[in-house]
């Protein structure tokens, strides 16, 4: 047998539509909302960096996770608390530098926007894109139903929710393992749970505990704190959420980066996809 | 696959500087005059919307003696530093008096008896700071509805200004004087009260005594404290920055319904 010339059968190249343009749109106008949300985000938070639980919480109350800066000048530390752990985070959360001066800020300038304290201009960056991730999630969402792009392709199919096929999608994912062939037509099982998640209850989440804090909204819609666990804990559920998302977006660059990374983001920009198939029948 | 090391390390050294000039870009973006004027009429799209979402009365939620904050964090000035306020609280704020003018018909001039002899309003309410604390505390006080309307609004009337008796920033123009504007829509809600009682007692000096604005649907920096002067206006074009408000004119939102 001519090794080869099989081996030249096996690594046959077709492209296949993977990503519809109302899907490629929405991505990166989310990966940009998100990006700038989560900056001016931490910008607000940095305006009182104590998370409670209830329907209310200021100084005087416990918090549950808190970035705590102690000391003045030269001798100011930084500690981020935990419930009852509590670690110094000096040079990086409570504690960094702004102008070449270590000065006392929860999240440090190049995580934040604008990168110098300013609430009222992170407040105004913060809602205006807040709107377009609304807006942006709303069109996709839309879409997804109404194309049928969430049932064919982020539903998982019956084979792959079988007990033995996703025990072996995990061991293969942490084998740095991906699908070839006819089985990279689709997304795996982990992977469409998780898009899943993060388009059904992370971002609606997101969006409702941050109207939460509205006084605005409470007034039209007194549940929507109730159901949330009052204002405080709909506080503290909008930082564990934005944090959330950016532990599933660290995973997902890592995913595609290890997953052939140019493969992917053709796929995202233009909307082809390259995948190997075995050439033999033709 | 192949890729060159080269043109791997060329692309991550390409992105670490990309990420660096993005952050210092981002800042002169968001200060320059175009980018600022479309994120400050994201004001208005909210206002109108949350607007659109309240029906006119749409009340704050109230809450229960036992959701009460044990403590209420003092926010904003604690003591006015003025002469004439030490003067006003050493007599019990009986030589208090709070001006009603501008558009109006009936100028008034009240103490806190007058106010005192009104029917009042008591409500049980959660106080939003803009940055991001809250805290629960039993208001009572004259509704703003019913002063305007014993005054008479004059035509052109839009706007309550607050004019208060601290400075937040220390100025010889006065242009440090605390001092918020409100609609009249929100003038005019059952729930918007001028406040000379917190928790069942006089309002404490360091919450804003002898009166206070309460309006509900708005944030912290909205609930003026020291009221000395109600003004009716058209516009607030005249006042200080223009804006409306001493947080407002340096870069908070009119409208802090969020």
């Amino acid at each position: 047998m001519d090794t080869s010339a099989s081996e030249a059968i096996a690594e046959r190249q077709i492209r296949v539509r993977r990503h519809s343009v109302p899907v490629r749109l929405t991505h990166w106008l989310n990966a940009l909302c998100l990006t700038l949300l989560l900056a001016s985000g931490l910008q607000i938070f940095n305006a009182h960096p104590r998370l409670y639980v209830g329907k209310y919480g200021a100084d005087h109350e416990t918090p549950i996770i808190e970035i705590a800066s102690e000391g003045l000048k030269d001798t100011i530390r930084g500690t981020a608390r935990l419930g009852g752990l509590s670690v110094d985070t000096t040079g990086f959360l409570g504690a960094s530098k702004e102008d070449g001066v270590v000065v006392a800020r929860a999240f440090p300038t190049w995580l934040t926007l604008p990168s110098y304290h300013d609430l009222g201009a992170g407040r105004r960056l913060h809602f205006t894109f807040a709107w377009l991730l609304v807006i942006n999630g709303l069109l996709y969402l839309a879409y997804g139903f109404l194309s049928e792009h969430f049932r064919r392709d982020l539903l998982p199919t019956k084979d792959q929710v079988s007990r033995r096929h996703l025990w072996q999608e995990i061991k293969d994912h942490a084998r740095l393992r991906f699908a070839k062939g006819e089985e990279a037509r689709r997304y795996n099982a982990l992977q469409k749970m998780t898009y899943l998640i993060v388009a059904f209850v992370l971002l609606p989440l997101m969006v409702a505990s941050g109207l939460a804090m509205s006084p605005g909204i409470d007034a039209a819609f007194p549940l929507l704190p109730e159901l949330l666990g009052g204002r405080a804990t709909a506080r503290t559920l909008h930082f564990l959420t934005a944090f959330s998302l950016v532990v599933f977006v660290m995973v997902h660059l890592v995913m595609v980066a290890v997953s052939g990374v140019w493969n992917n983001l053709r796929s995202m920009i233009t909307g082809r996809y390259a995948i190997e198939v075995d050439g033999g029948a033709q | 696959m192949m890729k060159t090391p080269s043109r791997r390390g060329f692309i991550g050294s390409a992105l670490a500087g990309l990420g660096a000039a993005a952050l210092s870009g981002c800042d002169r973006l968001v200060q320059s005059g175009p980018t600022d004027r479309i994120l400050r009429s994201t004001e208005h799209l909210t206002m109108k919307a949350q607007r659109a979402l309240q029906a006119r009365g749409t009340p704050a939620a109230e809450f229960s003696e036992s959701d009460l904050s044990p403590v209420f964090r003092a926010n904003g000035t604690r003591l006015p530093a003025s002469d004439e306020y030490a003067r006003l609280m050493d007599g019990k704020f009986a030589d208090w008096r709070l001006r009603v003018d501008g558009l109006v018909q009936k100028p008034l001039g009240l103490s806190l008896d007058d106010l005192m002899r009104l029917p009042s309003r008591t409500q049980i309410t959660r106080h939003d700071c803009v940055e991001g604390w809250s805290a629960i505390a039993k208001w009572q006080g004259v509704q703003l509805g019913r002063i305007l309307g014993t005054a008479g609004l004059s035509p052109g009337a839009r706007y309550v200004v607050f004019h208060c008796a601290d400075e937040l920033e220390q100025s010889l123009d006065g242009s440090g004087r605390y001092y918020e504007s409100i609609d009249l829509l929100d003038a005019w809600h059952p729930q918007t009260i001028l406040a000379y009682a917190m928790n069942d007692r006089p309002l404490p000096v360091e919450h804003g005594a002898p009166l206070r604005l309460r309006v509900e649907r708005q944030l912290g920096y909205k609930q003026a404290k020291y009221l000395m002067r109600l003004e009716v206006v058209s516009s607030f074009d005249r006042l200080w920055g223009g804006n409306g408000g001493y947080w407002e004119d340096r870069g908070y939102e009119w409208y802090a319904g969020i």
